[in-house]
């Protein structure tokens, strides 16, 4: 199926949710609503059109303007088509829904974002940090994060 | 094939049900018991937070980031994108060449070079020696985990020869940063393609001898068949790369269905785990597909060497690394499967984001649904079939 037929088809499911696309680019993407990722996932996995079975990156990006994104790259492993998500939130309030229901691997590359970017991601089951310390201040990733001079009480060297 | 094991289905005891000849009640709680991160078998640094009722899982919290450096970090802070390929080998680094071709073909791809033939081969026959390397390593260690010593040293014995070979290309036995973007850093020296094919025709009849003394003993048999069972959907969903997917039966390999490189001019095949010894997509599968692919392997670099055309290495390699303002997914078959790197530019020199997918780091979180019901001892045994490098983990 081409981008475009998916794009056509999420737009008359789910309407308002799909805000933006650019189909004409090397890897064609769609940007969904932030609060409806997990309703669409489940859409594009389980329709027979579709069936995206196999989430193959999920990253996180900040995009330097208050907003940060997380991208879904999809594959289908019957089709063999990709499409990618995008989803973006606020800094100030980094909320996107978690898509770990959808597709397992989901889980640890969400916590992944989730301990670099701080993006929240709703309904998460074990939301912890994965790579950095638990008590570790701050999202490293981000473009305006600074490195704390004391961590623990110890100077940081660096 | 052997019988399946019988474990006991409902494992979790109830109270009082076991007593002393005095009538007194013993505790019949869950238990925590750490393993690592200094455990040996668990192949460098992760912690494995195990709960068990008896010698029973009952659940596994994987946790890593002991070994992380950072890369993601380091990569946007980096002067130009050629810099970031010496971090590329450290995250895998029983596979370099095949972390240094990810990237070099996903900046490739973000600006559009094509890069020569004589390139195109000498990368396959890299990538395809020290596939067999690391996959040398993930058999010999797997010996150890299982109670084999010897094997583990004909491994090591046989991987030095490898590592004569990428020396004599590049100076470096491990880290190798030998693939640019565009091409590679030396040709290929003298007298490399001799010794390369004499490294095939010594190390065909080494792949029996291992058959011999190890994929096929009995004892390693009976503790890797029907042990840590990952099915087929199962895989999907959780997106498992490589042998881990293969060795659930699906035929799958990027090399051939997302195509790069110039791996569809060879004859070679997709080796798949079929549950001759247990059930499809148990330890002895996973552990037998690296085994077949190393043949296979074998195959592409013999090809290789023998249609391998002359020309420069270097006349494709950019002289400013600039791409256009974009972002690209690229996916390769690194060793442990699917290998992708996530890149965006700003059009500036340096990348915008990088994002590493490594294999290791999704087939590891698959082990928690792999490993509960079993016992302890088999943990060992699937940690050892998902062949986790650390660094790749943690990156």
């Amino acid at each position: 199926m081409s981008p475009q037929e998916i794009f056509d088809n999420l737009k008359a499911k789910f309407g308002d949710a799909i805000i933006e696309s650019k189909l004409d680019a090397p890897q064609p993407w769609i940007r969904v609503a932030a609060d409806q990722t997990k309703e669409i996932s489940f859409f594009l996995r389980d329709e027979v059109p579709f069936q995206f079975d196999s989430l193959m990156c999920l990253s996180s990006v900040d995009y330097n303007d208050g907003n940060l994104g997380a991208l879904y790259h999809l594959f289908s492993m019957t089709h063999k088509h990709k499409i990618v998500l995008k989803s973006y939130c606020s800094k100030e309030n980094p909320h996107i829904q978690s898509v770990s229901a959808v597709w397992g691997t989901a889980n640890w590359h969400e916590r992944e974002a989730y301990d670099m970017m701080g993006i929240i991601f709703d309904e998460h089951p074990d939301l912890r940090r994965l790579l950095c310390p638990d008590d570790y201040p701050g999202y490293p990733l981000r473009k305006d994060f600074k490195v704390p001079e004391f961590y623990n009480g110890m100077k940081v060297p660096y | 094939m052997s019988e399946p094991r019988v474990l006991p289905t409902d494992y979790v005891t109830k109270p009082g049900e076991f007593k002393t000849s005095t009538g007194k009640t013993l505790r019949t709680d869950e238990m925590i018991i750490n393993m690592g991160p200094q455990h040996p078998s668990t192949h460098g640094v992760l912690r494995l937070e195990v709960v068990l009722d008896g010698e029973i899982v009952v659940d596994v919290i994987p946790h890593i980031g002991y070994l992380h450096r950072c890369f993601e970090k380091h990569a946007e802070h980096m002067a130009n994108y050629q810099q970031v390929i010496p971090y590329v080998d450290r995250m895998d680094y029983l596979a370099s060449m095949n972390n240094d071709w990810g990237y070099a073909l996903a900046v490739e791809r973000l600006m559009k070079i094509e890069v020569p033939p004589r390139v195109e081969y000498i990368r396959v026959i890299m990538a395809e020696l020290n596939r067999i390397a690391s996959h040398l390593i993930a058999i010999g260690t797997y010996g150890i985990d299982m109670g084999a010593f010897t094997p583990f040293l004909w491994c090591f014995r046989d991987r030095e020869r490898i590592l004569d070979l990428f020396e004599m290309t590049c100076g470096a036995r491990l880290l190798y940063n030998y693939i640019w973007v565009g091409g590679v850093s030396h040709d290929l020296p003298l007298g490399f393609i001799d010794k390369a094919k004499d490294f095939c025709s010594y190390f065909r009849p080494k792949i029996k001898e291992l058959n011999d003394v190890l994929s096929y003993n009995e004892i390693f048999i009976k503790r890797t068949a029907h042990v840590g069972v990952l099915p087929k959907d199962v895989a999907i969903n959780y997106a498992c790369s490589g042998p881990m997917l293969r060795g659930s039966g699906v035929d799958w390999d990027l090399r051939r269905d997302d195509p790069y490189g110039v791996y569809d001019k060879f004859e070679w095949g997709v080796e798949i785990g079929k549950g001759e010894k247990g059930t499809v997509g148990d330890c002895w599968d996973r552990y037998m597909v690296r085994v077949r692919e190393m043949e296979q392997s074998l195959k592409i670099i013999e090809q290789a060497l023998a249609g391998i055309p002359e020309g420069n290495v270097q006349s494709a390699i950019p002289k400013r690394i600039r791409p256009e303002q974009g972002e690209i997914y690229v996916r390769t078959e690194s060793p442990r499967g699917e290998l992708g790197f996530f890149i965006m530019s700003d059009g500036t020199a340096s990348p915008y984001r990088v994002k590493a997918r490594s294999p290791a780091f999704v087939n590891l979180s698959v082990l928690p649904e792999i490993s509960r019901g079993g016992m302890l001892a088999d943990l060992v045994a699937i940690v050892g079939s998902v062949d986790i490098v650390l660094g790749e983990v943690d990156r």
